[in-house]
């Protein structure tokens, strides 16, 4: 950074920047032209500078600003840690993809204006920066509440259907629930001294009761916006329909925002930590994680599948920052250093790879106007670029190697394999089995994948209306392209990531990894000990890619020419088309049958003399009927109660007055 | 209380009767005119009573009080009044929801509860009005009680009004008057109200064909 200007003060004048483009936006909110190639791409140079500037504040020491705005004495107070910039970072470099694409994916201007669209859009990229750069409760909640009401409206894009007005509105109820359980938390924290920076937080002393309140208050509030069991009812409704720049901003991006909070508020402002915490974290992460990738793997939009896995990945994020508690509480500096470290990588990975994923689906949406796979297929013969694309996000998000996916769940999973280690029976016991259910999220997890890869780019087209289905433009090719490269690198570079993010797990923690990592050159990743487990990332992608390339020389040059094309024995169908193909709902069967309590079915079998005959498949969720029902259902009976009292005569009306007056002069007197 | 009340105090009693007594004969009055005339007499008897212990005390802002009532309450408003009665042509029998004996029988225990009630504040008070309190008390209930048992909205409005009545009398006897920025607001306020009332008397009648305010239950939502 050149002379005086510090990273804060780059990264103050972005969010005014964001800001501006948005503003500007409404100068011409119906020309296209304008808003798609200029303010877009604007904006996400701006988020690559942004980005720069995080990662050049990582390892710094903390930068503080005040911000005179807000109410007369009580200015934003901001700071620029290393957990800050590493969310920064993700930040800038996350939304800088997805404005290069949103660049071009709003050029039809369906929906609202685009300029109001764009204002909308950088207010809510401002926010959940000056989200990050909070540095007292009160603009904490300004900001985060800006976000939340900025993402409404970006939700509601379209809010001439019906359900997509519902969908905002629940998005709306629960984020607010959320806000009150973090406002609460704040409360709290505060430990009744009336001064709400968070300076004033970290040096508070609160009784263990009281920690643990504030605890398991910002866990249900930061959760609800994470998406944690069973606030995460809004997510799927959500995602799909908003359009796809926003479900990708809000899945990649904004989830993290409420893991941020989640890790300030238990690593930084709280000081101690009681090892029950991590396990009531790890519990809900792992409930949230398993939940989400079986609904993931039943879904039969594409949109809805991606935000299951959404809800999956938070939960895997969960359990881990539930195992940094337990290890942290029991002073195991150097074990809550590497599942911390995982922490901060997958979210860093999921940032990549599921906004190049939403976007893909997007892309897709718009060239076949479909959401629904079991009428997609085949893609990859008219949409190469972004089934590759997509190719990439899906191996990533699966937890393959050579990807960023890979890297952060084999962290996790170390970190698991060093529990028994732990001085408390119980818990030595418990964690193995919680890793075991880890292992199983990560292969159910590759099923979803590949059953969202399959269906909708693999196979043959299932409508022929699929024909017209073009590539991404230009401008959506280079978002992917940019978003696959930070999968990629994530996934190749492990080493030199860990390095520099290692920062602000030394910051929360006391202890890092660097030094192990420097001990071994990076090329290796061995967090613990290369005896132990060490993944060479490099020697991975080149046996991989040796493989694939030698599989494919072989196939040229030994198996073409011998293919000899000719009409089978059709096995007596001879109906068989692409509609033949296993449908998204027969190829997630086996999961529906094999876990069957889970899921709430309604299925339509065809009789047995059917002139018609057709099978449908409704899979619902549990929680919505457990909890969410019950409680409308007491709200709704508690106002009909009430309502009763509402005659619509005006006597009554003044009676009730009178009567009040009369009873509060009987019975207040001196 | 054995010292001799002073004449001025007797004085303003008096008019505190009679003002009570107004609040009666407005609770049992029928014709929707003879109500408005009963107000602005009533608002007389307030103004008299103000001025009288504007002269006794020599408070300055106590004459201004009384120069506000007597412009507003007595000529004004009831002037507006009578105009909307005139042009809305409703000036036929006021339909009560409750017999009008059972109402005055009402109004009996609500001025026995009124003056139970102010006795103990009225002990606090050191102004010469202080007997007039439970009066004051009284008759904004008697003001309440009229508006729960009419019909019309225009009687219901003068019952707001007469309300206001006794919520001054009882400001005036408590502690001579409020402060006059506040004393200004509330006519302003009683002014606008009537005069938004007086709009809304044309809307409702426009939409129901009456005034008569049980047509509006069916306003309610379900």
């Amino acid at each position: 950074m050149p002379g005086s200007l510090l990273s804060i003060d780059v990264l103050l004048i972005a969010a005014a920047a964001w800001l501006a483009i948005g503003l500007c936006g409404l100068l011409a909110p119906r020309n296209t032209a304008f808003i798609s190639r200029l303010l877009f791409p604007l904006g996400a140079v701006v988020g690559i500078g942004m980005g720069v500037a995080a990662l050049n504040a990582l390892g710094g020491d903390a930068q503080t600003a005040v911000l005179v705005i807000g109410l007369p004495d009580l200015p934003f107070h901001l700071r620029l840690d290393n957990l800050s910039a590493v969310f920064a970072l993700l930040l800038g470099f996350a939304s800088a993809g997805i404005s290069i694409y949103a660049a071009g994916y709003f050029r039809k201007g369906e929906g609202a204006a685009p300029g109001v669209l764009c204002l909308e859009y950088h207010l809510f990229l401002a926010s959940m920066l000056m989200v990050l750069l909070a540095d007292d409760a009160y603009a904490f909640m300004v900001a985060w509440e800006t976000m939340a009401l900025s993402s409404f409206f970006l939700v509601t894009t379209d809010h001439k259907h019906e359900e997509i007005r519902r969908a905002g509105f629940l998005y709306l109820l629960i984020a607010h629930i959320g806000a009150i359980g973090i406002l609460l938390s704040f409360g709290v924290m505060t430990g009744g001294a009336g001064d709400y920076s968070f300076a004033a937080m970290r040096t508070q002393e609160l009784a263990p009761f009281w920690s643990s309140a504030a605890f398991l208050l910002a866990l249900a509030g930061f959760g609800a916006k994470a998406g944690l069991v069973p606030l995460h009812v809004w997510l799927p409704e959500a995602h799909p329909a908003a359009p796809s720049p926003v479900s990708a901003m809000m899945s990649g991006v904004m989830l993290k925002t409420a893991i941020y909070g989640l890790l300030r508020v238990s690593f930084d402002l709280l000081h101690t930590t009681i090892w029950w915490w991590g396990v009531v974290a790890l519990v809900v992460g792992l409930i949230t994680a398993l939940f989400g990738v079986l609904y993931a793997t039943v879904q039969n939009d594409m949109k809805r599948l991606l935000a299951y896995s959404s809800i999956e990945n938070i939960g895997l994020i969960a359990v881990g920052i539930g195992l940094t508690l337990i290890f942290h509480a029991y002073r195991m500096e150097g074990l809550a250093a590497l599942a911390m470290t995982a922490v901060l990588y997958h979210c860093l990975a999921h940032a990549g790879f599921k906004s190049l994923l939403f976007l893909c689906t997007g892309s897709v949406l718009h060239a076949t106007r479909e959401r629904s796979l079991g009428k997609l297929g085949g893609l990859i013969h008219h949409m190469p670029w972004v089934a590759w694309l997509a190719l990439a996000g899906v191996i990533a998000s699966t937890g393959l190697p050579p990807l960023s996916g890979f890297v952060s769940e084999w962290l996790l999973l170390q970190s698991f394999l060093f529990s028994p280690g732990l001085p408390h029976p119980w818990l030595n016991m418990v964690v193995p089995v919680a890793a075991a259910l880890v292992v199983l999220v990560a292969a159910l997890a590759g099923f979803a994948m590949v059953k969202f890869y399959g269906i909708i780019f693999l196979g043959q087209m299932r409508e022929p209306a699929l024909k017209d289905a073009h590539d991404a433009g230009a401008w959506e090719k280079l978002g992917l392209v940019w978003l696959a490269l930070i999968t990629l690198f994530l996934g190749v570079m492990p080493s030199t990531v860990i390095l520099r993010i290692d920062a602000a797990t030394r910051q929360l923690l006391g202890s890092g990894l660097a030094d192990k990592l420097n001990e071994n050159g990076w090329w290796m990743l061995a967090p613990i000990s290369p005896e132990r487990a060490s993944y060479e990332p490099l020697l991975v992608l080149v046996t991989i890619a040796a493989a694939l390339l030698m599989g494919r020389w072989l196939v040229r040059h030994l198996y073409h020419g011998r293919v000899r094309r000719s009409s089978a024995w059709d096995c007596g169908y001879h109906f068989e088309g692409p509609r033949a193909q296993d449908t998204a709902e027969g190829f997630s069967q086996p999961i529906r049958r094999i876990f069957e309590p889970m899921f709430r079915m309604e299925r339509h079998f065809p009789a047995a003399r059917d002139t018609k005959p057709f099978y449908s498949v409704k899979v619902e969720d549990h929680f919505w009927y457990w909890c969410y029902l019950p409680i409308a259902r007491l709200a709704n009976w508690i106002s009909t109660l009430i309502v009763t009292l509402q005659g619509g005569r005006i006597a009554v009306y003044l009676m009730y007055s009178f009567i009040t007056l009369i009873v509060l002069l009987l019975v207040a007197r001196p | 209380m054995t010292t001799a009340i002073p004449f001025s105090a007797q004085l303003i009693n008096l008019f505190a009767a009679v003002i009570l007594l107004l609040a009666f004969a407005m609770l049992a009055q029928r014709r929707m005119l003879s109500l408005i005339n009963l107000f602005a007499l009533q608002g007389f008897c307030l103004f008299l009573a103000t001025l009288v212990a504007a002269v006794t005390t020599g408070q300055v802002h106590l004459y201004y009080s009384a120069g506000l009532t007597l412009a507003l309450k007595v000529l004004l408003l009831p002037w507006i009044l009578h105009r909307l009665v005139r042009k809305l042509n409703v000036r036929g029998e006021v339909e009560a929801l409750i017999k009008i004996p059972t109402t005055m029988l009402v109004g009996i225990v609500l001025v026995m509860i009124a003056f139970n009630v102010a006795l103990p504040i009225s002990e606090l008070s050191q102004t010469i009005t202080r007997g007039t309190l439970g009066i004051a008390l009284a008759v904004v209930m008697l003001a309440f009680l009229m508006m729960i048992t009419r019909q019309k909205a225009i009687s219901q409005v003068v019952g707001f009004l007469s309300m206001e009545n006794g919520l001054f009398l009882a400001a005036t006897s408590a502690t001579y008057g409020m402060p006059m920025v506040v004393e200004l607001g509330i006519a302003l306020d009683v002014l606008v109200g009537v005069i938004i009332l007086g709009v809304f008397f044309f809307q409702i009648r426009d939409q129901f064909d009456s005034l008569d305010i049980r047509h509006m239950e069916k306003l309610k939502d379900n």
